[in-house]
């Protein structure tokens, strides 16, 4: 049977008097590329970043990794932290480090490895992201968007963790380097086992890399499973943004 | 000029108007005023034909489309024909989408007494999210002490350079700059009275006490609160401090902690070097305007001048650093997702931190005085 790596139950949340989740409730099981999608301001962004500790929810809970985040100790936290790697939208690379420092730094809190198997450590997840070694000295500023992303990827991906977590991974890149992103985490999942869960508005994207999805609508969650019964369901948001791709 | 009505016809009922040139939202107001001109009287149905006008925008379209309701309370009939179609497309799409304007949502007019209501309201909320950041700044510290491993002495030591260091110069030239003004302007006073020497108690007390630990405060707090704040701001939009807290590294650790400590040390340093400065300021215009040798004014200066006045000075120093850091630091993390945000949480930044440092430094005479120091 396959074993659950997220469960969100009955989670509630409320911005301002406004009821933006009400009561969701989804699985994401071990291995699978798990998608989180919803008309804007449904709040996909908001569920993720409830997952990963960034945003408290009102009501309900959610576990990661086997733990309930619901007054999760200081220590656990930790634990699990170390144990995800999270992709933000526009990379979140630190400006005042380069690639190569910003892979190094988790490795450098969290391990006593030595210098030099650092180094290894780093130039191999460069290589595995796709971008070249001479690209490690290069501050954030002075690269393309799409670099940051595979820099940003490098960085979460630096600890091995288990599970990933990816917010609009493809959104701001060109088509051809939007569908190279896309190879490269099909290729991540396969090489290295990896869980991941991603909010994403890029169809292509979608049915090219997603084993599962959630659509979040009218603060629910109105359908999850395979992409084969998405129609199965009755809904507005689904027939306008899967209606064109199903046509062709 | 050309008027903007080729031709008009007119029968007994009904009206023609033919229009040319570009009828746009630039000169809607002329169309407007050739329209009105129209005498109605006895007309019940009008006609505009659009077939010439060179161009024709949506803005124009609304205005004739308002016409149009407006004659039809006069019971007269407005129509249009165009041979282009894309005017007659324009006037479609305007009819179409035409919010009125009971349906576009008006600012709420606020009372006096709400809006009152309501900054208080937020100025309290803003108090409270300052003492969490302070409780949670104590926390962390706290955590500092317990595990002294968990100090961050290679972030400390770049924000000493950053904060303190490159700051130098321009404290020692503005220290200087005060300790000449200063001296200037009492010597003239002073050589009035023949008590020329007295410069010396003068420049030694006010600068060492009171002048140079709050011009290097009001220099820092505009130099390196205001960066405080960018940085941190900046940070928070391109979401570095989320990224942080994933991966498990708490921002107050790396961020707020290093820097508040970092000033506090560097502060005193620095306050060292603008009582030097602001000295050989007073003491320049000494020579020159008061006769007052060097080696007579570091005498005089040496009899006159107690330790505890240097020493005064100094020890204002971390707690000015404190209340400098942690008002910028704070502001940073007020910081909201627009850039507008920054520049607004940095302005407030630098000018509370002023107005906290000279609170404080009101509060050290205050505590000084009782205290006979």
């Amino acid at each position: 049977m396959q074993k659950t790596v997220i469960k969100v139950k009955d989670v509630k949340t409320i911005f301002d008097n406004r009821i933006v989740h009400n009561g969701l409730n989804l699985t994401v099981g071990e291995g699978d590329i798990y998608g989180l999608l919803g008309p804007s301001g449904c709040g996909k962004t908001t569920l993720l970043r409830e997952m990963v500790m960034l945003h408290q929810y009102n009501g309900g809970s959610i576990e990661v990794l086997g733990k309930n985040l619901n007054g999760i100790s200081h220590n656990d936290a930790q634990k699990i932290r170390q144990q995800w790697g999270v992709l933000f939208q526009a990379g979140a690379l630190f400006s005042s480090l380069t690639l190569r420092e910003n892979i190094m730094l988790p490795l450098v809190e969290y391990t006593d490895l030595s210098k030099s198997l650092m180094e290894e450590i780093i130039k191999f997840k460069i290589d595995l992201v796709g971008l070249k070694q001479s690209d490690a000295d290069l501050y954030p500023s002075q690269i393309s968007g799409g670099m940051k992303k595979k820099a940003a990827l490098a960085r979460a991906l630096a600890m091995d963790p288990k599970l990933l977590f990816l917010d609009e991974p493809t959104s701001g890149l060109d088509p051809i380097s939007a569908r190279d992103f896309d190879a490269l985490i099909l290729e991540l999942r396969s090489l290295l086992g990896l869980t991941i869960v991603m909010v994403s508005h890029d169809l292509q994207s979608i049915y090219d890399t997603l084993d599962k999805v959630a659509i979040i609508d009218q603060k629910k969650i109105i359908y999850e499973g395979s992409l084969k019964n998405i129609n199965s369901v009755e809904s507005q948001f689904i027939k306008t943004f899967f209606g064109k791709y199903n046509e062709q | 000029m050309k008027s903007v009505i080729k031709n008009s016809s007119k029968n007994t009922t009904k009206l023609s108007l033919q229009l040319r040139g570009e009828f746009s939202l630039y000169n809607v107001k002329k169309y407007e005023k050739a329209l009105r001109k129209q005498n109605l009287s006895g007309v019940k149905e009008v006609e505009i034909d659009l077939s010439s006008v060179e161009y024709f925008d949506t803005a124009s379209a609304l205005f004739l489309v308002d016409l149009q309701k407006e004659y039809k309370k006069r019971d007269i009939m407005l129509s249009f024909i165009s041979a282009n179609e894309d005017h007659l497309k324009t006037l479609l799409l305007v009819q179409k989408r035409k919010q009125t304007s009971s349906t576009i949502s008006s600012s709420q007019k606020s009372f006096f007494l709400t809006d009152i209501g309501k900054s208080f309201y937020a100025n309290y909320l803003g108090l409270l999210s300052f003492f969490a950041f302070l409780g949670k700044l104590f926390a962390t510290k706290l955590h500092y002490l317990l595990n002294p491993k968990n100090i961050r002495v290679k972030e400390i030591a770049y924000e000493i350079n950053e904060s303190g260091v490159r700051a130098l110069g321009i404290v020692a030239l503005t220290s200087f700059l005060i300790g000449l003004v200063v001296a200037y302007q009492s010597a003239f006073q002073l050589k009035t009275y023949g008590a020329n020497i007295f410069v010396v108690d003068m420049l030694g007390i006010s600068i060492l006490r009171e002048l140079a630990p709050l011009i290097t405060a009001i220099v820092i707090a505009g130099r390196s609160g205001s960066a405080f704040t960018a940085q941190i701001g900046a940070m928070k939009i391109t979401e570095e401090l989320d990224a942080m807290r994933t991966m498990g590294f708490d921002p107050y650790m790396f961020l707020v902690l290093p820097r508040i400590l970092a000033l506090m040390i560097v502060m005193p340093l620095l306050i060292f070097v603008a009582d030097m400065m602001g000295i050989i300021g007073g003491m320049f215009v000494a020579n020159i305007d008061l006769n007052i040798t060097t080696q007579l004014f570091l005498e005089r200066f040496n009899e006159v001048v107690a330790f505890k006045h240097f020493l005064i000075g100094l020890i204002k120093g971390p707690f000015f650093a404190f209340l400098i850091a942690t008002i910028g630091i704070y502001r940073g993390l007020m910081v909201k997702d627009d850039t507008q945000s920054i520049g607004f949480n940095t302005t407030k930044s630098v000018v509370e931190a002023i107005f906290a440092v000279i609170v404080c430094d009101a509060l050290f005479s205050i505590a000084f005085t009782n205290l006979g120091i």
